[in-house]
């Protein structure tokens, strides 16, 4: 046979008949082998390596012909180990691990981790409303930053180019608001258990403002292209279906849920950091498709355009205001300040440690180096992330560091629905399908 | 274990004066009607959905606002069949392993956050098996969600989930060695040189109980 010699199309018999396997790209000659043959079953492995799986995701697939007869994911190749890795550090460290998870929001990651310490310090009523403010503003922007990325690279994976150049332009935008604010762009670890690091440098709220005003005119250049845009919806409307009955069973949150028309949204019926006293909308769709899907992020960045509104409102009134709670046994000792290179020790602090109170100085070592007694016990503590339910699961036994740490992470959970979504369906449907998922890989394996 | 650590360390290294202290988790005690709020509401329910309440129930724990019911790991399926049937917690939120080598052949404990759009309410399942007979009956027909959950379960803390199917690695390589959540698998790391002077893989830095 001629497959012996060719090294891109062998093949060998199994008890299912002749199965032969593909590495190159000689596609011709494997089509003359199996030209006599009835059967059309192609098992396609797309990724991880591949520039519309979102990420380092591994899609196997089974095909007759261009149809998906079935999907299953491979996962895992970003698995780094992090909740692993916060059982070996301090309680204020894990924040610094637990925001490399979903790199593209990690504010959320940040908060989840920091509200589920805070109960089970007990101190959650005790954090500043300050501190609670900033943490909401700087959510939605990294809400609006993460949508853009999904639009944008999702556009992008089903061959519209010009909305991902518009949509990374808003996200730069809400980047250099995380910069200004936070002194990095990504994984900042901004917010401690207890409050934010660090208050809002002098100017902030002015620049904020403007962004928005901004944000808010140049989304229009997004909705101008795409929404009922007939190429963009043939691509999208009733594709990657999936019901509220299967979003229930497979622990679909998120967009994913609300494209079924249920409002379910965290800040609404669990609200957390004080989500109550802010006036929004819960976007939602009936259409239980892409589309569906697509419409919700594009109506949630006015949404969270109008929470950082009254976000600025309450911190202009707030001015001044503490920004971590009281308790100088939990509340981080040094005060950081920006520097050339982002965050770093204030000058003013080390001074006052290494040249005037031997107290500081023992204080700020104990907390820094051993951190402080979390009490024993475990929670569970959640937030809505621009993916849905973003769970933690703390355990502690009383040390200064986690016993378990646990993200319940809605990038995994939403990306089991693939095969509920694809089965069936053509193959270019797929990439639409999974982008509306909004996959993180950082997440799904942590 | 003796070990030296950084800056020449020994055992602990513990500078705060207690060295000897050894903690061990301690799970709190059951808790006692009122459970408060919502909690006794879906007690009560329970119980009149489930005839075998007192018998599959090991306690009832409030604690920080959280309601968990630890169950006995044969009753866990028809428990978890009435919560979503009759108790309508539609989803369940993942299962989170934790390892308690000090807790006596209840070293394993698999914890299921569940939650109930319609009752917009929170419950929490726990079950403990021993190292040795670490099966816990499958929630995969239950709440189909749970597969890929349970796999990582297993993958990482080696609880068997009995009639999953198909209970396979899904973070780690298929044959990797050892699940690696377990607290007696160490977190490994190489020593990294920095101006000079070698800082140890974080497990055998020095540490603060």
């Amino acid at each position: 046979m001629s497959s012996i010699t060719d090294p891109y199309a062998s093949s060998r018999e199994t008890t299912e008949g002749t199965v032969f396997s593909v590495t190159g790209g000689d596609w011709d000659s494997l089509v003359t082998e199996i030209g006599a043959t009835k059967e059309e079953r192609v098992v396609v492995n797309m990724g991880p390596q591949h520039p519309s799986t979102h990420g380092v995701l591994r899609l196997v697939l089974e095909l007759e012909g261009e149809t998906v007869t079935e999907v299953r994911c491979g996962i895992g190749y970003l698995h780094t180990g992090i909740e692993k890795n916060t059982e070996y550090r301090s309680w204020t460290q894990g924040v610094t691990f637990v925001t490399r998870m979903d790199y593209l929001a990690p504010l959320f990651n940040e908060a989840a981790y920091c509200l589920g310490v805070e109960k089970l310090l007990g101190i959650t009523n005790d954090v500043p409303e300050r501190a609670s403010a900033i943490r909401v503003m700087m959510m939605e922007f990294n809400r609006i930053s993460s949508h853009m990325v999904a639009l944008g690279t999702g556009a992008l994976e089903l061959g519209a180019l010009s909305p991902m150049i518009f949509c990374f332009r808003e996200r730069e935008k809400v980047l250099d608001i995380f910069e200004l604010v936070a002194g990095l762009r990504m994984n900042m670890a901004y917010f401690r258990p207890g409050g934010v690091a660090q208050d809002l440098p002098d100017g902030a709220i002015a620049k904020i403002r403007e962004s928005v005003k901004e944000l808010r005119r140049d989304f229009k250049d997004n909705v101008k292209l795409l929404v009922g845009n007939s190429i963009w919806m043939k691509r999208t409307e009733g594709i990657g279906y999936l019901d509220l009955a299967g979003c229930t069973t497979l622990g679909v949150t998120g967009p994913v849920l609300r494209s079924t028309g249920l409002p379910w949204d965290l800040r609404k019926t669990a609200p957390y950091c004080g989500y109550e006293n802010y006036n929004f909308d819960v976007i939602t769709a009936d259409t239980c498709d892409v589309y569906g899907r697509f419409l919700i992020r594009m109506n949630e960045l006015e949404q969270s355009l109008r929470i950082i509104e009254q976000c600025a409102d309450v911190l202009e009134k707030l001015e001044g205001a503490p920004v971590m709670v009281a308790d100088k046994k939990i509340a981080w000792p040094s005060q950081l300040a920006l520097g050339g290179d982002g965050l770093g020790n204030s000058l003013d602090h080390i001074r006052q440690i290494m040249g005037t109170s031997m107290e500081s100085l023992i204080h700020h070592f104990k907390l820094v180096t051993e951190g402080f007694h979390v009490p024993a016990g475990q929670v569970y503590s959640a937030v809505e992330s621009p993916r849905g339910e973003l769970g933690v699961h703390l355990v502690s036994d009383g040390g200064t560091k986690p016993y378990r740490v646990h993200f319940r992470e809605p990038s995994f959970n939403n990306l089991q629905s693939t095969s509920a979504m694809c089965e069936g369906s053509l193959i270019a449907d797929i990439i639409g399908a999974v982008a509306s998922i909004d996959p993180v890989m950082g997440g799904v394996d942590r | 274990m003796t070990e030296t650590g950084m800056f020449g360390a020994q055992g602990t290294g513990d500078t705060s004066g207690y060295g000897g202290l050894v903690r061990t988790a301690v799970s709190p005690g059951s808790s006692e009607r009122p459970y408060g709020g919502y909690f006794d509401d879906i007690a009560d329910d329970l119980e009149r959905a489930y005839p075998d309440f007192s018998n599959a129930i090991e306690k009832v724990v409030v604690d920080r606002g959280e309601l968990t019911l630890h169950i006995k790991r044969e009753k866990l399926f028809e428990v978890a069949m009435i919560l979503r049937e009759k108790l309508l917690f539609e989803m369940c939120l993942g299962v989170s392993g934790v390892h308690y080598p000090t807790d006596l052949n209840r070293e394993l404990h698999a914890v299921y956050p569940l939650l109930s759009i319609t009752r917009n309410q929170r419950v929490r399942l726990e079950v403990s098996v021993s190292d040795s007979d670490p099966h816990i009956p499958s929630l995969v027909e239950v709440w189909a969600g749970n597969n890929w959950n349970e796999r990582e379960t297993f993958d990482m803390f080696g609880i068997i989930f009995d009639g999953h199917p198909g209970l396979t690695r899904i973070l780690m390589p298929d044959d990797w060695r050892g699940h690696p959540q377990r607290k007696d698998y160490p977190l490994g790391g190489i020593p990294v040189e920095y101006k000079g002077a070698t800082v140890p893989p974080p497990d055998e830095r020095r540490s603060y109980k």
